[in-house]
């Protein structure tokens, strides 16, 4: 029988914990605090840690239960070590240790990165060797070549320089009067206004694979200012749309643009950011156009979840990789070679 | 019953296996206790690295396999939130992996389980001979202390009974309120980083951190109960600093 991967993520708001067998998910349990941060704007590190801490245990044992599975039947425990919020990501690190600890099996510490590409394999099966990865999120915007999941590092091709494409999505919509987080209902927004406004699109002709958004969120509210000045109304769903394309225009077309460039035919596309209709839509079109595949899973199995590291930490089980000591520190920085 | 007792609520990071045996019946008689193996390490900013070590180490010190455990017992604060949760869900972890309950334990009740016992030991059978109140500090940053005072063990339970706190608030205004409540002796690493503010009580005998071996004392009856632990909850006692949101900025202001 294969083996049984447990996977736990702590990373941002969201306890995750997954199980995996065989490339197979059994179970993909969650416990978001994001109602708790909603009042501020944005996730708070403390309220965050908190909340992982009470509904680390709930969360273990409702993915066990989802996958009919004991504590006894795990094989390894895999976490995701880092990159994130370091008060949070301890809470889960601590917890998979003791969990490995007191099954007697191997820890895996994992990128959350890396996770956020594995996760794609238990819905469309193995990645082609190499994959190029676009990873977008409210803390991430990452360009990634993907040589080998189990077995090499990825390496990271380009990255947001300032604000990431998630962020950016808060706070205009917070300029706008719309909930956190921002991108669902600015989504839902841009689908009753047309992409009539020319935003800046940051970074689109430098020639690196880097992102920004900070330039791009700051014309959008000195356009609805100068509105607001001129005592005119505001079209917010035209607004949401430009931003919106804007945002996935940049994105795609730098991907899009990697691919090409480096002779890789398969894009995965991932992170939180992955669930605008519009990036997706726009990288679907782009990416038949270059006659490459593009890979996108369940918007679900985008957001952060405890499924990915699972896979992950599958894939490593599988190649025979290392286990991570029981020192394994949580790293909030944690660069994609470890 | 095998116990895996741990405490990261102060700079130190304990861990110890513990072996309770059931009182043998009769009034008065209590859980036997017997330490097995122990590790302390003061380092406060490395409880998530050095736990999971630790727990490994004792139990490989004793000849033990955590399927031998039969209880665990964790200190759930006051202290420094980052590493108080390491322990909290460390302890939880291992319960729920194991299937075998956790006990949560206030740790500066463990501090004055070991206080009172050390008074005992300096004084014997001055227990009962009207001891004043004794009080533990430990360092809550911030220039403030999280603390509480105990009323000395009286002929039913070997533990002082805590009647303040567990508070947290600055050593001056701290130290008013333990003279208020007459107390004798401070204990705790509280009272050595604060020595000025707390200069009116006893020097206390050494700096000490809440042991596992204490954590354990105070809840060796209700390991044999039966009964449901209450759930783990931490001690934060300061809510999480967030600022809420003002109305956005003008960029263009
Ligand atoms: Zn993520």
């Amino acid at each position: 029988m294969s083996p049984v991967v447990l996977g736990i993520e702590t990373s941002c708001d969201e306890t995750g914990v997954g199980i995996v067998r065989d490339g197979v998910l059994l179970a993909d349990a969650i416990a978001s605090s994001v109602d708790q941060h909603a009042r501020y704007g944005g996730v708070v590190p403390e309220v965050a840690a908190r909340a992982h801490l009470e509904a680390m245990v709930p969360t273990l044992d409702r993915a066990l239960a989802d996958a009919r599975l004991r504590p006894a039947d795990v094989d390894a425990v895999a976490v995701t070590a880092g990159p994130g919020l370091a008060g949070a990501l301890l809470v889960g690190v601590a917890a998979a240790k003791a969990y490995a600890l007191a099954l007697g099996v191997p820890l895996y510490g994992v990128h959350h990165l890396e996770a956020h590409v594995a996760v794609d394999t238990l819905e469309h099966g193995p990645l082609p060797r190499p994959a190029m990865a676009l990873l977008v999120s409210g803390g991430h915007s990452s360009l990634l070549a993907v040589p080998d999941l189990a077995r090499e590092p990825v390496v990271s091709l380009g990255a947001t320089v300032d604000d990431a494409a998630g962020e950016a999505f808060d706070k205009v919509a917070r300029l706008l009067g719309l909930p956190f987080p921002g991108g669902p209902p600015i989504d839902r927004l841009a689908r009753e206004g047309a992409a009539t406004i020319p935003f800046p699109r940051g970074k689109a002709g430098d020639g690196t694979y880097d992102f920004s958004f900070s330039g791009l969120k700051t014309a959008v509210a000195r356009w609805v200012e100068a509105r607001r000045a001129a005592g005119e109304p505001v079209p917010v769903a035209d607004v949401a749309a430009s931003f919106q394309e804007a945002v996935a225009d940049v994105l795609t077309a730098k991907a899009v643009t990697a691919c090409r460039e480096r002779g890789i035919d398969t894009l995965v596309v991932g992170g939180g950011v992955a669930a605008n209709s519009r990036l997706r839509a726009l990288a679907a079109a782009r990416c038949e156009a270059a006659g490459i595949t593009l890979r996108v899973p369940r918007p679900g199995l985008c957001t952060d979840n405890g499924a990915m590291v699972a896979a992950l930490g599958g894939l490593r089980v599988a190649a025979g990789a290392p286990a991570s000591e029981l020192d394994l520190a949580a790293s909030s920085s944690l660069p994609l070679s470890a | 019953m095998l116990v895996l007792a741990l405490d990261t609520s102060t700079a130190a990071c304990s861990v110890a296996l513990v072996g309770v045996d059931a009182a043998v019946s009769g009034p008065g008689s209590r859980p036997v206790i017997t330490a097995l193996a122990g590790r302390v390490t003061v380092d406060a900013r490395r409880h998530g690295e050095v736990l999971a070590p630790s727990i490994a180490a004792v139990l490989a010190e004793a000849g033990a396999r955590p399927a031998d455990l039969g209880a665990v017992v964790v200190g759930t604060g006051p202290g420094p939130f980052t590493s108080l949760r390491v322990g909290m869900v460390t302890g939880a972890a291992i319960g729920a992996a194991r299937g075998i309950p956790v006990h949560g334990v206030c740790s500066l009740d463990a501090l004055a389980g070991d206080a009172a016992a050390l008074l005992e030991a300096e004084r014997p059978g001055s227990r009962d001979a009207g001891r004043s109140a004794l009080a533990v500090a430990t360092d809550a940053r911030r220039r403030e202390v999280y603390w509480a005072a105990y009323r000395p063990a009286t002929g039913g339970s070997d533990e002082p009974e805590r009647i303040i706190g567990p508070a947290v608030d600055r050593p001056p205004d701290a130290a008013a309120r333990m003279r208020e409540a007459q107390v004798g002796s401070l204990f705790g690493p509280g009272a050595t980083l604060y020595a000025e503010a707390f200069a009116g009580f006893r020097p206390p005998p050494r700096p000490v951190f809440p042991s596992p071996a204490a954590l354990v004392r105070i809840v060796a009856a209700a390991l044999f109960d039966g009964g449901a632990p209450a759930p783990l909850v931490p001690l934060y006692l300061r809510r999480p600093d967030a600022a809420l949101p003002s109305a956005p900025k003008a960029v263009t202001a």
